[in-house]
């Protein structure tokens, strides 16, 4: 089976710090991967450089290009627009023509529950709801790698399930789901195989029930015991 | 005190009596200044846009040279775009000199730095928090200067406001290349030089709460419209299809 990913030796250095050291990776179609590790061990560093907005100081990264794929940040920026047209926007930018962008951005919109907000200003949408238009901008584009930088980190405990729902739902219909989280909880009910980082390398990479349940190195063992969170 | 006091009742008595000659300076300095704005800020919002977001060799160099020319002398200017309209200039077949135009011109050039240099640092701020995103969406370089234009159409209210200030209040420029001709090229800048010139201080002073009357009006309209967008934007249903013009938009 060819990888969605393939990263070898990568490191990243910004300046004199290094975000990302040695990362090596192989990512398969139909993962549900979760990248977990304290604040600044890199895990938005190696979330943005499999998605192509960082390019790796030393090592390489071979995405398979055939493959399409979108990311959601964690406080997704929306334009001071309507709803229907910073979904459209984006199909817009990959060449769909803008009546036909804005006919499938409400299909979109009606995919994550906000077919009630299409003309609402986007700006004027609370934070939840923010996320929920980022993921219908994002599944609009029909990736099938979808990259998350904690996309519930900043949300209310109702508007979390309701990005977590919809992200297994997207998983479930066979999208490729790489996130990064805090929530370990969420990442037990979410993630096949969770990733921890530290200092920027990758120092475990298991099964998510060997994770939980296995033997771990010191550090991860601290995370989840939550010394290191 | 007296002069001051004299001067608010002059001001007074030449905006109440409709005075026609005065009613053509103040609309020969708002037209004069509205064109150059229009000139400098159709230039400037895409040059700064497009130096906030793009990254070249010696763009410190271009930045540390646009920040400089902020403080261009406007006298300067006037001095630059006289040599060039002058009938021995490059430009004299014109014929612009003591012209409407040739004030339009130098004013343009006067304000260009300041719309170009302000833009620039806004997108840039803008693209910095928000440029990754639409990288992420498959926003080139050129695409992401407009839609960051776009997105702080309000904020770039401001430079507007700036701009047109810094226009209005020159008289260096427009002294030197229009010439002050009486009913031609007099604004109210170069009318105020005159009077101060000739002694007479409660026209000249009247004459300048005049034109800080106009300013202040202008600003107060601009916030207006302002808050009135913004609270249009944000509480309520927006324009469907604001964003990107459908003809424009449909090129798949």
């Amino acid at each position: 089976m060819s990888a969605l990913f393939e990263m070898t030796a990568v490191d990243v250095h910004f300046g004199q710090v290094r975000a990302l050291s040695a990362c090596a990776l192989r990512i398969q179609a139909g993962e549900r991967v979760a990248l977990v590790g304290s604040n600044g061990s890199g895990k938005s560093t190696l979330l943005r450089t499999l998605h192509g907005l960082v390019q790796p100081t030393r090592g390489t990264v071979a995405p398979d290009t055939s493959a399409r794929q979108a990311m959601l940040f964690q406080r997704p920026y929306m334009l001071r627009a309507s709803a229907q047209n910073n979904v459209a926007l984006g199909l817009w930018l990959k060449g769909v023509a803008w009546k036909a962008a804005r006919a499938q951005a409400l299909q979109a919109l009606a995919r994550v529950g906000l077919a009630g907000v299409t003309n609402r200003n986007a700006k004027a949408l609370s934070g939840g709801q923010q996320q929920r238009l980022a993921l219908a901008r994002a599944w609009a584009l029909q990736p099938q790698v979808l990259l998350l930088d904690e996309p519930t980190a900043s949300l209310d405990p109702a508007a979390k399930r309701e990005v977590e729902t919809l992200m297994a739902e997207f998983a479930d219909a066979g999208m490729t789901l790489i996130f990064s989280s805090h929530n370990l909880g969420q990442v037990k009910r979410l993630a096949s195989r969770v990733i921890y980082i530290e200092h920027g390398r990758l120092l475990a990479d298991l099964p998510v029930h060997d994770f939980f349940n296995g033997p771990l190195p010191l550090e991860a063992e601290m995370f989840v015991k939550g010394e290191l969170a | 005190m007296n002069t001051f006091s004299s001067s608010v009742s002059t001001a007074f008595s030449l905006i109440t009596s409709f005075d026609p000659l005065l009613g053509s300076i103040v609309l020969r300095s708002l037209a004069v200044s509205a064109c150059a704005c229009l000139i400098a800020c159709s230039a400037g919002l895409l040059l700064g846009a497009w130096l906030g977001v793009a990254r070249f060799r010696g763009r410190g160099v271009v930045l540390t040279l646009l920040n400089t020319m902020l403080a261009l002398p406007s006298v300067v200017v006037g001095l630059v775009v006289y040599l060039l309209l002058s009938r021995s200039g490059p430009l004299g077949f014109l014929g612009w000199l003591f012209s409407f135009k040739a004030m339009v011109l130098a004013q343009a050039v006067l304000v260009l730095p300041v719309v170009t240099a302000l833009v620039r640092q806004t997108i840039e701020d803008a693209d910095r928090l928000h440029g990754e995103q639409f990288q992420s969406l498959g926003a080139g370089k050129g695409m992401r200067s407009l839609l960051l234009l776009w997105d702080e159409r309000y904020a770039l209210l401001t430079v507007l406001i700036a701009a047109f200030g810094r226009a209005i209040s020159e008289v260096g420029a427009v002294m030197v290349v229009g010439g002050n001709i009486d009913g031609f090229t007099r604004v109210m800048t170069t009318a105020i030089a005159l009077e101060t010139s000739k002694g007479d201080l409660p026209l000249a002073l009247a004459l300048g709460l005049l034109l800080l009357a106009v300013v202040l009006l202008l600003n107060v309209l601009i916030a207006l419209v302002r808050r009135w967008r913004e609270r249009l934007d944000d509480g309520l249903p927006s324009t469907a299809g604001l964003l990107v013009p459908e003809t424009m938009a449909d090129k798949a």
